[in-house]
């Protein structure tokens, strides 16, 4: 009898400390998730000011600079729900601005231009790399989170449901071809 | 920054990981950053400033082949001295699913973890009985990348999430600038690798070669690698046998030498390949490519635009293609040119700027690596931590 009890003791401490483990490794999935979160957030916001300022700045042909301030002022005030539409504009309307190795080029020969496209280049460039990081913690904690123990013992707590961010964020080829 | 390299694989054995890791270790201190490479090492072997030994790696059955790997109590404490003195930024894990150093280190630590996948086996019996142990570990990674969006394919496949493709890296420089050595020149065909390892395919190019001779007697095959030379042409006509030159194992400077004198440099690779590095070194010395169409060799060449392929283990294919190639010095100047400015994506000044740009977007807005206080905790409560 009590050599049973023991046991069952024994077990519910074992299960105990799995859970605990399993809650442990959730936990460092969500602050993963939010880090990696930030990073988008910071480089998407980075993006659109440099848009912004590309815009503003009087290089680029007014027609241009309308298109390119709109979009990139659209994204920088969007809703969470609008936000992933809002920056999808901004990618398009970055690709059609520099469409042409021209315009990049004649970017880089205005004074000042030659750190404004790397700037940007850089942000178009790190956009996608910060999305797919992103998505990877969203898709690996969605994977812990579908698991029947975390379910039945309620370990995620109110955490909401990690989704991932769907945008288009393909960067205009011309600015980001490092010819060297 | 502050980065920590971890390298699987012992710093004394020469390969293809651990070159690339002593490249971006170099790059990333020319730049000014402070790097600690972590490896498996005798405590003998002189090692560079920033090589951190990690002991010597032993010897064990893994994999169907014998693997050195770095393992156990000792490994794990090294490993958590090294992230606890190191204070990093970001640390970057080679080949992580290896049991070795990587996964180690995948487990001792938190915060930015970058991950390179170099090669794309498939999933082991191993791995997959340990699939819930190595996911629990994986996971922690922040940024995974892929050296080709073939091993790309394989990560997502067999763990799941995703990866940024950045490839490997490569002095062009270096070749490009090599002094040609005459006594290599002249209708002559390059061939390197290891002799008597059969996915490097020197057997195919044999099989070839007496039909590429028949067209261009002069043609010579240069052959640069380790192995039996005696059982490498066994299979060739004896009057024949002369046209090979076997120059056994050669030095980084006479490599670019090598390859920047080859007429044509063929890979007749048959598998195992996630990038084809050699292919790279090839076009950046200017060498015309001409390769097997595995994944990894079609995309390193741009689908074909910057080297020509022909079909996998056929050698009527390579011997027609080669013949073709060797005759028409105009398509080989084409060929090198367009490999030259091709190869430009590979160099270190590129490939090092996006590793860096994927540190500064992990890094951004996450705390700096520290040991792992949850498995220590959790060994705390059982009693069985060191310290």
């Amino acid at each position: 009898m009590t050599a049973t009890l023991i046991w069952i003791l024994v077990a519910l401490v074992a299960i105990g400390v799995y859970l605990s483990w399993t809650a442990g490794r959730l936990d460092r999935l969500h602050v993963r998730m939010d880090a990696a979160r930030a990073a988008l957030d910071a480089q998407l916001l980075r993006r659109a000011s440099v848009a912004q300022e590309l815009a503003t700045s009087g290089v680029l042909d007014p027609a241009a600079s309308i298109v390119l301030y709109e979009a990139a002022h659209a994204a920088r005030q969007a809703e969470e729900e609008q936000r992933e539409v809002a920056e999808s504009e901004l990618s398009q309307a970055l690709r059609a601005v520099f469409a042409d190795t021209a315009q990049v080029e004649a970017l880089r020969e205005a004074p000042g231009g030659e750190d404004a496209a790397h700037e940007l280049a850089e942000a178009v460039r790190r956009v996608p790399m910060a999305r797919r990081f992103h998505n990877d913690a969203v898709g690996a904690a969605r994977r812990l989170r579908e698991h029947r123990k975390v379910r039945w013992f309620r370990l995620a707590g109110h955490a909401p449901f990690p989704l991932a961010v769907e945008m288009d964020d393909e960067p205009p080829a011309a600015l980001v071809e490092r010819a060297s | 920054m502050r980065i920590g390299i971890v390298c699987p694989y012992s710093w004394d054995v020469p390969g293809g990981v651990q070159f690339h890791i002593r490249d971006l270790a170099e790059y990333f201190i020319r730049l000014g950053h402070e790097v600690s490479v972590l490896a498996p090492a005798d405590d003998d072997t002189p090692l560079p400033p920033y090589v951190v030994s990690a002991g010597r790696a032993v010897p064990v059955p893994y994999n169907g082949s014998v693997a050195r790997l770095n393992f156990g109590f000792l490994s794990a404490a090294r490993v958590r001295r090294w992230l606890h003195e190191g204070k990093f930024d970001v640390v970057h894990i080679h080949e992580p699913t290896s049991p070795s150093l990587g996964l180690l280190t995948c487990w001792a630590a938190q915060g930015p973890i970058v991950a390179t996948f170099h090669t794309s086996n498939p999933r082991s019996r191993a791995m997959i009985a340990a699939y819930s142990i190595l996911q629990a570990a994986l996971e922690k990674i922040s940024a995974r990348i892929a050296v080709s969006e073939y091993a790309r394919r394989t990560l997502v496949e067999h763990l799941g999430g995703d990866a940024v493709v950045i490839p490997n890296g490569v002095d062009v420089d270096f070749f490009g600038k090599a002094e040609p050595k005459p006594e290599w020149q002249g209708d002559t065909i390059g061939f390197m690798g290891r002799i008597d390892e059969p996915r490097k395919g020197l057997p195919v190019l044999m099989r070839a070669l007496p039909a590429i001779l028949a067209a261009r007697p002069h043609a010579r095959l240069l052959v640069a690698g380790r192995g039996d030379e005696e059982a490498a042409v066994a299979d060739l006509p004896a009057g024949l046998r002369s046209r090979v030159e076997f120059l056994g194992m050669i030095s980084d400077e006479d490599k670019a030498r090598f390859l920047r004198s080859v007429d044509l440099y063929v890979a007749p690779n048959t598998g195992g390949e996630s990038f084809g590095i050699i292919l790279v070194e090839a076009m950046s010395a200017g060498a015309p490519v001409l390769a097997s169409d595995l994944d990894a060799f079609v995309q390193v060449l741009d689908q074909g635009g910057a080297g020509e392929l022909f079909a996998n283990e056929d050698a009527d294919a390579l011997a027609a293609a080669a013949v073709r190639l060797l005759g028409n010095p105009a398509r080989l100047a084409e060929l090198r040119e367009r490999g030259s400015a091709h190869v430009r994506r590979f160099d270190w000044s590129t490939v090092g700027a996006d590793i860096l740009s994927v540190y500064e977007t992990v890094t951004a807005g996450a705390a700096a690596v520290a040991a792992d206080e949850r498995t220590s905790g959790l060994r705390a409560r059982f009693g069985l931590a060191r310290d």
